[in-house]
């Protein structure tokens, strides 16, 4: 494994943050750590940096136990969220500060730090300061400078999360591509699930400090360990007590059909999809339907439908 | 018009209160032309008084910027028992009357104090020598560079000397090339204002130094000698150099200030 996670601990003050955290994190994976806010993944993303301490528990990277290892000796790559950019350094002098610490010929230096900001399309500003950039280009630029000392992982924290949703949705699909051309170990938090299952092979979730599950995305998409990662990773509605996908369920109007029978109470069209709202013994739940679907069935408000519950594949 | 009378309110205090003093010691001065003027400041007597002058202040400079960045340092990124009270403290400096400090480093280092006579007796002549000048500057100036660079500290965070962190620099290289480069306009107006508040300080010296011609005489002491013997003209003449360097050092103020901001638009 490139990181193994055991039994970490970690307290703010006598509020625990971290309870019994383990993960396995595979050579070459891109992994999310996804969860609400204040959910603990940022927090354990640092202790993985070492920029937190951890209570109890160790940190493994690459075999070697990196638990008391100070930040600059675990070669790991960090992206902060709101990029921490050297403000007084241009994007050439940024990229190239880990390898002018480590000391490098200044020619290998000029070569490493070119071909990476080829790598994030940022040639043209090499002599240009960070408040010349876009927020994405500064994103980019702290990705190409935690690169260059060619990390053993790499670790975003919500590397997206102060871009504006066409910026972000833009950089993740880059993000995923960037990975497939890098292959470097790489973890990054976030706490959007679409993203998540989007760009990871790999996802953690965690809640109030504690790992509820982890797995490919399909896998804990269709199969959640728990009501919580359910609700978490996508749409849920309540059908008889029972949590369901609301594009899991199929609507009918002929009586000869079992389900149980609901009163459409609206009719919303999101483009392609139409969400049912309906009023089953009392309770409101709603389905996801298809535009074609919506029509054959002729559904307004006040018809009468029949629910039953597709079965997954 | 109540603008017009603000304005000219403004104005004629201005004139009472900086124009026509300060204006009328440049006329003394240079009332007989340059000759004189450079005559009175190349006196062996004034040429000391500079010295000592920019020794003391060099040093009280170089002093209070070593521990002015430390204790900005300390509070900007630390959590202490104490915290507070030093804190408070440091703007001691600012509330006491100069006098006072000087009464009471003589307390301390004085001939017949312990820690006075025991450095006496390892060879340091602490009050009517240069030491203690030195440690007067120092106190009177102590709260300048703290305070200029402690709140660019707290708004740089610390984000940045993580990040070196990540990238193999240690806490030293983190600070030199990171921390220092974010800081240095503020640290320069600190140090600028630190310069200007040694060059200028009077009761503190006048205490701690004896007022010794030609061993522990400031400028400012020099000013005040001359004139209390019916030296007018030297006195004028010091008095205009000193004002001289103030006008400096406030004009190298100006030029740091702006940069300050102009760095975040570019």
């Amino acid at each position: 494994m490139a990181i193994e996670v055991r039994h970490v601990n970690k307290s703010f003050g006598g509020t625990p943050v971290l309870r019994e955290v383990s993960i396995d994190v595979a050579p070459g994976s891109l992994t999310a750590l996804l969860g609400p806010s204040g959910g603990g993944k940022s927090t354990l993303l640092r202790v993985i940096a070492g920029l937190e301490q951890p209570d109890s528990g160790t940190v493994v990277i690459n075999g070697i136990d990196a638990t008391r290892l100070s930040p600059q000796r675990r070669n790991v790559g960090f992206v902060f969220q709101h990029y921490a950019a050297f403000k007084h350094m241009t994007v050439y002098d940024n990229v190239a500060f880990g390898l002018k610490i480590r000391k490098r010929p200044k020619a290998e230096i000029r070569s490493r730090v070119d071909e990476l900001l080829h790598l994030v399309h940022l040639e043209q500003f090499a002599a240009r300061r960070p408040a010349q950039l876009s927020g994405g280009q500064r994103q980019r630029m702290a990705l190409a400078r935690a690169l260059a000392v060619e990390p053993q992982v790499l670790l975003l924290d919500e590397p997206f999360g102060a871009l504006d949703a066409q910026v972000r949705k833009e950089l993740r699909v880059w993000l995923r591509r960037l990975h497939d051309e890098v292959h470097v170990t790489t973890v990054f938090v976030t706490h959007d699930q679409e993203e998540a299952i989007e760009v990871a092979d790999n996802i953690v979730v965690l809640a109030d400090g504690v790992v509820e599950q982890a797995g490919a995305p399909h896998d804990i998409y269709d199969n959640p360990a728990n009501p919580f990662v359910m609700r978490f990773l996508g749409p849920v509605t309540e059908v008889n007590g029972e949590l369901v996908r609301p594009h899991d369920l199929e609507l009918f109007t002929s009586p000869h059909n079992d389900g149980p029978q609901a009163t459409v109470t609206r009719v919303v069209r999101l483009g392609f999809e139409v969400r049912v709202e309906m009023l089953l013994d009392g309770k409101e739940t709603w389905a996801q339907v298809t535009r074609g679907t919506a029509q054959r069935l002729d559904l307004s408000p006040g018809s009468l439908v029949h629910i039953r519950k597709a079965s997954t594949v | 018009m109540p603008k017009q009378i603000l304005r000219w309110t403004a104005l004629l205090y201005l004139l009472f209160l900086l124009v026509l003093p300060v204006g009328l010691i440049a006329w003394r001065t240079f009332g007989d032309g340059l000759a004189p003027f450079l005559e009175s400041l190349s006196s062996p007597e004034a040429l000391h008084a500079f010295q000592i002058t920019f020794v003391v202040a060099l040093w009280a400079v170089a002093v209070n910027t070593v521990f002015g960045v430390g204790m900005a340092v300390l509070l900007a990124r630390h959590r202490f028992p104490g915290k507070r009270l030093l804190n408070a403290a440091i703007d001691l400096p600012l509330a006491v009357s100069p006098v006072v400090v000087g009464l009471a480093l003589i307390l301390v280092y004085g001939r017949f104090a312990p820690v006075g006579g025991w450095l006496e007796s390892v060879g340091l002549q602490v009050i009517f020598s240069t030491p203690g000048m030195v440690i007067a500057t120092v106190f009177v100036s102590l709260p300048l560079v703290v305070r200029a660079v402690e709140p660019v500290l707290n708004e740089l965070g610390t984000e940045q000397e993580q990040a070196a962190h990540t990238l193999g620099a240690g806490p030293w290289q983190a600070f030199l090339r990171i921390t220092v480069p974010g800081i240095r306009a503020a640290l320069a107006y600190g140090v600028v204002l630190c310069l200007a508040r040694a060059l200028g300080e009077y009761g503190a010296i006048a205490v701690v130094s004896g007022r010794l011609v030609g061993q522990t005489q400031t400028l400012t002491l020099f000013v005040e000698e001359r004139f209390q013997n019916f030296r007018e003209g030297d006195a004028f003449a010091a008095a205009t150099a000193l004002a001289l360097i103030a006008v400096i050092t406030l004009l190298v103020t100006k030029l740091l200030r702006p940069r300050d901001t102009g760095e975040e638009s570019r």
